[in-house]
């Protein structure tokens, strides 16, 4: 059987990519799929708690429907607004778009 | 069945192999038959249109290859298709290009799994059954989208656009209908599903869900009245424009094979899977999955293609309220009930 | 090594490279494409955990819904034609540093605190006691969350909605 601490260690790998992914990307797309990684990680890492924690009782399966659902609404409202940014300033780097920069 | 797979396993573990070889051996014998039958029954479903159509339109259809009406048809265009030359364009995506017949096609033959054609006859009977169709149907709009955009080419770009949004909006009506069935029964298992409907096929209580799973289905499948993605007339072949030779072979291949995945489902949840009198249960199971197919090949024949906006107030302003009021009403009659 | 434990790896480093080539890739259409494999790598894992409803909600989710978005997204706003252009800001240093301190840190404390639980439960539970839990103990989030997606929706139509009468 697989440890739990293995478990833990894949997802602390898989948001530390998704970190990195967020924190270089210039396309405001590029970034919103490093956020989906880093969702995803916090994921496995809640079912993995509910798997192998005693009197859990599907508490983490439960968390991670909702966590699921947040993302879903975060992706329908990000890429509204990477629409609306194309839109304004025919660009989706997010370094160029600094209208309120000093 | 179960004791000769049981006779299988011992055999094995007498000689000291570990237990994942005879494993291993009998997800190949099954992987094998599933996908043996699904080319039988594709062959036998495009000779089949191909008359069908032909009959609409006051014609004979193939009358020549293999003799009698011209059944070896399919395995003539099959032997064709497989010779030809294999072509992948200048300006495409070499290994999107390649990887997205792939990913069409394992998302057909993955829907097989939970197909019940008897009562032991299903590959296995998942504890998520109809959730699992579902979702994993939802694979083939990211292939069709692969295809399309590697393809280097606007039209199949905008046919692979046009065949997500189809899919996607079509999908959650599609959802909901089921929805119905499932909370009669109470769960998601296809054997189980069946099993209730032994005194009573779920087509009669369930009728509106049935109609809009049906019109669904056919919108899903991206067959007329619903084939705006492919039209041939504007978008000349939609997002398989650049395919060609085998890899053409393979998207043919899994859209009848989910033409069958749609209509066998359908025979499962709402005419009642393979009970019947007298034939055996898979027979039975064939038949009616075949009268389904033969329903939506008759309506491919005889309606015209609806535009994209149509389409869309169809799907949203239709088939989604209808679909909610269905569940509503089941939910009511199964509270008052008890 | 278990068959188990095999899979586990298999599924992991699977997962991990479909996740460096979304991170990495030049091309946003092939980081989109990764993340499907991505999102199909967890949703295996999750099966491994038993959890099959959360794997089919990932995959009907995950790649039927947010993916699709993303690639309409993509195909709406960046010339796809234009090869070469710079993918990552000039913080790719100093942020590789920060996520890799991070990461070590986590791995630390993964190893050296967490010595609870050894084995696993037997897998008892089935998706009929999800949902009762979902409408019972949980039923406030559940409606909290579908006012929270009922205002998503109306949110992302005003947003990507053209205004009309200032074009």
């Amino acid at each position: 059987m697989v440890p739990l601490s293995h478990y833990l260690i894949l997802s602390a790998a898989l948001f530390a990519i998704g970190m990195f992914g967020a924190l270089t990307r210039r396309n405001a797309i590029g970034i919103l799929m490093a956020l989906e990684l880093m969702f995803n990680a916090v994921n496995l890492n809640f079912v993995a708690f509910s798997r192998y924690l005693p009197q859990t009782m599907l508490q983490g399966q439960i968390f991670a429907i909702f966590v699921i659902t947040v993302a879903a609404a975060e992706a329908a409202v990000g890429l509204a607004i990477v629409l609306g940014l194309y839109r304004n300033f025919k660009s989706v780097n997010v370094d160029e778009i600094n209208l309120m920069k000093g | 069945m179960e004791k000769a797979l049981e006779r299988f396993y011992s055999v094995f573990a007498e000689w000291g192999v570990p237990s994942i070889v005879p494993q291993l051996i009998v997800m190949l014998v099954v992987v094998s038959v599933v996908i043996l039958f699904i080319s039988v029954s594709v062959m036998f479903m495009i000779w089949w249109e191909r008359k069908i159509s032909a009959h609409i339109q006051v014609r004979y259809g193939p009358m020549r290859v293999g003799g009698w009406h011209g059944w070896a048809q399919s395995i003539a265009d099959g032997i064709k298709l497989l010779l030809k030359e294999d072509i992948i364009p200048a300006g495409a995506d070499k290994l999107v290009f390649a990887l997205a017949p792939m990913v069409v096609f394992a998302a057909a033959l993955a829907a097989y799994v939970i197909i019940p054609f008897g009562p032991n006859l299903i590959v296995r009977d998942l504890n998520i059954g109809v959730l699992f169709y579902i979702s994993i149907s939802s694979l083939t709009v990211v292939g069709i989208i692969m295809a399309g955009w590697s393809s280097n080419n606007k039209y199949s770009v905008l046919g692979a656009l046009r065949s997500a949004a189809q899919a996607v909006s079509y999908e959650v009506p599609l959802v909901v209908s089921v929805l119905g069935v499932i909370m009669t029964v109470g769960s998601l298992s296809m054997i189980q599903i069946v099993e209730a409907q032994k005194r009573i096929w779920f087509v009669i209580p369930q009728f509106f869900g049935f109609l809009i799973y049906l019109t669904a289905a056919i919108a899903e499948c991206n067959r007329l009245p619903f084939d705006i993605p492919e039209a041939e007339s504007e978008l000349v072949a939609g997002f398989h424009v650049e395919y060609s030779g085998m890899r053409f072979a393979i998207f043919f291949l899994a859209e009848y094979a989910n033409m069958f995945t749609v209509s066998a489902i359908a025979t499962a949840l709402f005419l009642g899977g393979w009970h019947g009198p007298l034939l055996p249960p898979w027979l039975w199971f064939l038949i009616k999955t075949y009268c389904i197919i033969f329903v939506m090949m008759w309506l491919r024949w005889t309606l015209a293609r609806l535009r994209v906006d149509q389409l869309m107030n169809l799907g949203w302003k239709v088939l989604l309220p209808l679909a909610f009021l269905n569940m509503g009403i089941t939910g009511l009659i199964l509270v008052i009930h008890g | 090594m278990t068959v188990t434990q095999a899979v586990f790896f298999l599924l992991a480093a699977f997962t991990l490279g479909a996740a460096l080539l979304v991170v990495l890739a030049t091309n946003i259409v092939h980081c989109a494409i990764a993340l499907v494999f991505t999102f199909f790598g967890v949703a295996a894992l999750y099966v491994l955990l038993d959890a099959e409803f959360l794997a089919a909600v990932q995959v009907l989710l995950y790649v039927g819904g947010i993916t699709i978005l993303l690639l309409f997204a993509i195909m709406l706003t960046s010339r796809i034609s234009a090869r070469g252009v710079k993918i990552m800001n000039e913080q790719a240093g100093i942020s590789a540093l920060v996520v890799f301190a991070i990461l070590a840190l986590m791995v630390f404390a993964n190893l050296k605190g967490l010595v609870l639980a050894a084995a696993p439960l037997p897998a008892s539970y089935a998706t009929a006691s999800l949902g009762r839990l979902l409408l019972t103990t949980y039923v406030l989030p559940f409606e909290v969350v579908s006012i929270l997606l009922l205002a998503a929706m109306v949110g992302a139509i005003i947003l990507a909605k053209r205004e009309r009468e200032k074009d």
